[in-house]
């Protein structure tokens, strides 16, 4: 059995050093994830967390391995829900490859215990985050705005 | 005609576009339009439940052909889908490919689900799954920015050849 996971590729029209900085500058994640930012130095090791600017946590963990600009690996565990917390932590790869002239980014969010509630949220979240992103290094403006 | 009822989504997509539903319905129905952002694959739709769908290669030979299940603009598309010219993919049952459209904030969610009849391999579905990333994708960037990426189409991955002949070997479509 292969343990609960999703799913991610989508290709994005610009450079894997730029691709890099967008997911882990404070200033520009806030603008293609509903003004959530990771709080982290990006080292193998350190503390990372989610956060909002009134200070709530979205999630929290550390970051296992970091290697810019082609692979980031956090531990990860939500803090936003009791239901979802509860299914424990999980492991999230992010891939940056050239391809073909563009970047192909995979996002891969894998739950280390069992459960479906995790995952059902970061299959719903992903694919707004990195619509936004794509938009954002292409366009210089999100495609979906919302509040959380 | 497969039986609806009894499909399984294997392949689910989704992707926020900054555009109109109108917008989207065109892009996914218009010949020129696909051509685009489908690998150069111009896309052939009758306007009616019943009709008869076709995408074909660059140079008009027929890559799948399939009956319109819903004609629903701008809101859901629904047609089957038969690989042809392919060698033993050719055997392989009808899928349904879906497209639901909906307005989603500022933007539009588009929704492409494939889904079978059968307990399909990940090994096949692999195939279409990182074909589907690269046509969502620029599907997008096209709607968003009036440009495409540069995505050609890479073919079968490795191991899916293989799988589509040990399927067609054993039809275990018609164990059910």
């Amino acid at each position: 059995m292969s343990k609960p996971s999703f799913v991610y590729v989508t290709y994005i029209r610009t450079t894997q050093e730029k691709l890099w900085a967008a997911l882990t500058d404070k200033s520009t994640m806030k603008k293609y994830w509903f003004g959530a930012f990771a709080e982290t130095d990006w080292k193998p090791g350190s503390p990372w967390a989610l956060k909002f600017d009134d200070g709530r946590v979205a999630d929290s963990g550390k970051i296992l391995e970091a290697d810019p600009p082609n692979r980031l690996v956090i531990r990860w565990q939500n803090e936003w829900k009791p239901e979802i917390k509860a299914e424990g932590w999980s492991c999230c790869t992010m891939t940056l490859e050239p391809h073909q002239g563009v970047i192909k980014l995979t996002v891969q969010h894998e739950l280390e215990g069992e459960g479906t509630k995790f995952i059902e949220a970061v299959s719903g979240g992903w694919p707004k985050i990195l619509s936004n992103l794509k938009s954002l290094l292409e366009t210089g403006a999100v495609a979906y705005e919302t509040k959380v | 005609m497969v039986d609806v009822a009894k499909l399984e989504p294997g392949t689910v997509y989704v992707t926020y576009i900054a555009a109109t539903p109108e917008q989207v319905w065109q892009a996914l129905t218009d010949p020129a339009f696909s051509k685009r952002y489908f690998f150069g694959f111009p896309v052939e739709v009758e306007q009616r439940a019943g009709g008869t769908f076709k995408l074909l290669y660059p140079d008009g030979r027929v890559h799948a052909r399939g009956k319109v299940i819903e004609w629903s603009p701008p809101r859901r598309l629904s047609c089957t889908w038969l690989i042809e010219g392919m060698g033993e993919f050719d055997e392989l049952p009808e899928c349904i490919v879906t497209y639901d459209i909906e307005p989603s904030g500022d933007a539009v969610r588009v929704t492409m689900t494939e889904s079978h009849s059968w307990d399909i391999p990940d090994a096949i579905l692999a195939g279409g799954r990182s074909g589907w990333q690269a046509v969502m994708s620029n599907l997008k960037s096209l709607l968003e920015t009036g440009k495409t990426l540069t995505l050609d189409n890479q073919g079968p991955p490795p191991g899916m050849a293989e799988a589509v002949k040990r399927a067609v070997a054993e039809k275990p479509w018609l164990k059910r």
